[in-house]
């Protein structure tokens, strides 16, 4: 469960003041499916990012699971997206060096979790993805739709509760895109809370409830 | 993260840059190889002037005419006064002291030897039946300097072992006449080789009676007298006594120096000591250059790998464990490029050791380990910097771009 209460978020670029988030309220409850549309610069992104906590919101203030997460340390943020977000972006953000399987078990290498049992989870994320045959590939070897889908294992590897999608499907194409919005699809059925930025109006259109923002506000939320 | 995958990590970064990741520890090895194969000539020569040194014996005394300015020196400052010559009056009241077993007065001049047409310039000692004993030296043939007085100048001479072969070649040479100067000797031994001792080559050099060595350079004094100690116990007893039997025979005047060989070994240890501290204190600067290196390319290497510090951020990855993980990567350049370097110095010191037998250039167990802790410290310090920044990096706008 999420709750952003007056989250105003500014930019400073030499003297000027960018308000990427104006007065921001937002309530998400668990295993929701939202998608926020948008022009570009209305602070979809930003907005994305205060949720996973990798931004700090200027003013106002944040619950994640009805704790205060707003004033947390740097080292605190990062336990708390460990545990509970798991980020998927347009561009994968593979580590080349390393083959896809390691890739899905960086999360869980950072957080300490032994290899045996990192082994087994990442097995099972392989096969939950269709990613076996391609366990030892690099990035550099494998098509867009296969890299989403080794970014998708990677960010439910913890199994957060939260999934943030930024432009999950923008350098995929149609039917590609497809299949990985399915993948994400099914992870909120089986209760994920499912975060999306999008600027496909048939994607975004899909989900529960549809936000759209414009200049750093919400201006429209619909459910249904 | 676990410290086995936290150096798993940074080795896999280290192999995907096999360039930069060669270099960098390369310009680590030279630096840690340097300091070792410097401080191992250091050493070397240090080693080698004390081994000479040792060669002569450990309870010899060596009086000088002139008064040193400091004591436990060679004499190379003498003071105003100029001082009286040494006689062979002089030596033959130092042997009378109860301390002394030996003396051998020396006399140094150089002069043309030859041998019908062939001839050469020789260095050439004068001095008496003692000197054979106090040097340690030994003969291949015949007799040395026979013993009596000192002051008759019989006309016989002793050839080291190059000067026979150069005079004689083959020949047989005991018995033999030759010219030194202006004057005839009869050859009478010849001394087994032995190379290099203090400075000048006994087997290049002819050893006559010292009272002929005085007419051959005209002087009535003498260059050195050498004494023997009755033990390694009585050399300070005995410098003690020399230094009044002679202030007394000078009309009270300390116008000698009498050195023991400790001193000018402890003269020698400290200046060639200093000279190899010198000689690793720069090659230490090239050790931190290369710590410098490392900085800069880690901090290049954080801004090109924005991208990924904030995925792993994203990923829950604590500014602890990034500032670690970028640690552990200088820490492995640095600890493999200097323990190739360490390598590399040792190889060159067999290399040199190989090439001039006679120098043991063996680096000192001091110099690997401050080379080798140095070279560690600056990888870790120069690491610092480029790992917390990398901690700060905002993960957010680093994710932002491509
Ligand atoms: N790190 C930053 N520094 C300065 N300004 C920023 C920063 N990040 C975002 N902004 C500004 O904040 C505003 C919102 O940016 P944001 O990236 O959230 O937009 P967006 O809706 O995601 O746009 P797009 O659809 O193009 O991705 C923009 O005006 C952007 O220029
Ligand atoms: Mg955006």
């Amino acid at each position: 469960m999420i709750r952003l209460e007056a989250v105003e978020r500014i930019f400073h670029v030499g003297d000027e003041a960018v308000h990427a988030l104006r007065g921001v309220d937002l309530h998400i409850e668990a295993g929701s499916y939202i998608s926020i549309m948008g022009p570009s610069g209305s602070g979809k992104s930003t907005l994305l990012n205060v949720l996973g906590l990798l931004d700090r919101p200027s003013t106002g203030h944040y619950h994640l699971d009805g704790r205060d997460v707003t004033g947390l340390s740097d080292e605190e943020t990062a336990a708390v997206r460990r545990d509970k977000v798991g980020f998927v972006f347009q561009f994968f953000h593979l580590i080349p060096r390393l083959t896809a399987a390691a890739n899905i078990a960086l999360p869980m290498t950072l957080a300490g979790i032994a290899p045996a049992q990192r082994q087994v989870r990442v097995a099972e994320l392989l096969h939950d993805f269709g990613l076996e045959a391609r366990a030892d590939h690099r990035p550099a070897e494998l098509s867009g739709g296969q890299l989403q889908r080794v970014a998708i294992a990677r960010a439910v590897a913890l199994n957060p509760s939260v999934v943030l999608a930024d432009e999950p499907t923008g350098n995929l194409d149609r039917a590609t895109g497809r299949d990985v919005l399915a993948l994400l699809e099914e992870l909120n059925r089986r209760g994920t809370t499912l975060v999306i930025v999008t600027h496909d109006q048939e994607i975004g259109a899909r989900a529960q409830r549809r936000i759209v923002m414009e200049d750093g506000r919400i201006i429209s939320d619909q459910s249904g | 993260m676990r410290p086995r995958d936290n150096l798993a990590y940074a080795w896999q970064t280290l192999r995907s840059q096999p360039m930069r990741s060669a270099l960098m520890m390369l310009a680590m090895a030279i630096g840690v190889g340097s300091v070792v194969v410097l401080t191992a000539l250091g050493e070397g020569a240090r080693r080698y002037v004390l081994d000479q040194f040792s060669s002569l014996g450990t309870h010899l005394l060596i009086v000088i005419p002139g008064r040193a300015e400091t004591s436990g020196g060679t004499p190379g400052v003498l003071s105003g006064v100029t001082p009286r010559d040494l006689t062979l009056d002089d030596a033959a009241a130092v042997a009378r002291s109860r301390q002394v077993a030996r003396v051998a007065p020396l006399n140094v001049g150089a002069a043309q030897v030859s041998h019908g047409a062939r001839g050469r310039e020789a260095v050439i000692l004068g001095s008496t039946a003692e000197f054979l004993h106090i040097r340690h030296m030994r003969l291949a043939a015949g007799r040395f300097l026979p013993p009596g007085d000192p002051a008759h100048a019989a006309s016989v001479c002793v050839l080291g072992a190059k000067m026979r072969s150069e005079l004689f070649g083959a020949a047989p040479v005991l018995g033999a006449w030759l010219r030194i100067g202006d004057r005839r000797f009869r050859v009478i031994g010849v001394l087994a080789p032995q190379g290099q001792q203090m400075g000048f080559n006994t087997d290049e050099t002819v050893v006559i009676p010292v009272a002929a060595a005085q007419q051959l350079f005209d002087t009535p004094s003498l260059f050195r007298i050498m004494v023997e100690a009755r033990g390694r116990d009585s050399v300070e007893r005995a410098k003690i006594d020399i230094g009044e039997i002679l202030k007394a025979r000078h009309e009270g005047e300390e116008d000698v120096t009498v050195v023991t060989q400790d001193a000018i070994l402890s003269t020698f240890d400290r200046i060639l000591g200093a000279l190899t501290l010198a000689v690793a204190g720069i090659a230490a600067i090239s050790l931190s250059v290369a710590g410098i290196l490392i900085m800069n390319v880690m901090l290049i290497s954080v801004a090109q790998r924005r991208s990924e510090i904030g995925l792993l951020k994203a990923i829950g990855a604590t500014p602890a464990t990034i500032r670690r993980l970028f640690f552990t990567e200088a820490a492995l350049l640095s600890l493999i490029g200097s323990l190739l370097g360490w390598l590399l110095g040792w190889l060159a010191s067999l290399g040199i050791t190989w090439l001039y037998p006679t120098l043991h250039a063996t680096p000192p167990l001091w110099a690997v380990l401050a080379a080798l802790g140095m070279a560690l410290g600056m990888g870790i310090v120069f690491s610092l910097l480029p790992a917390r920044r990398a901690a700060r990096l905002d993960a957010a706008l680093a994710l932002a771009r491509r």
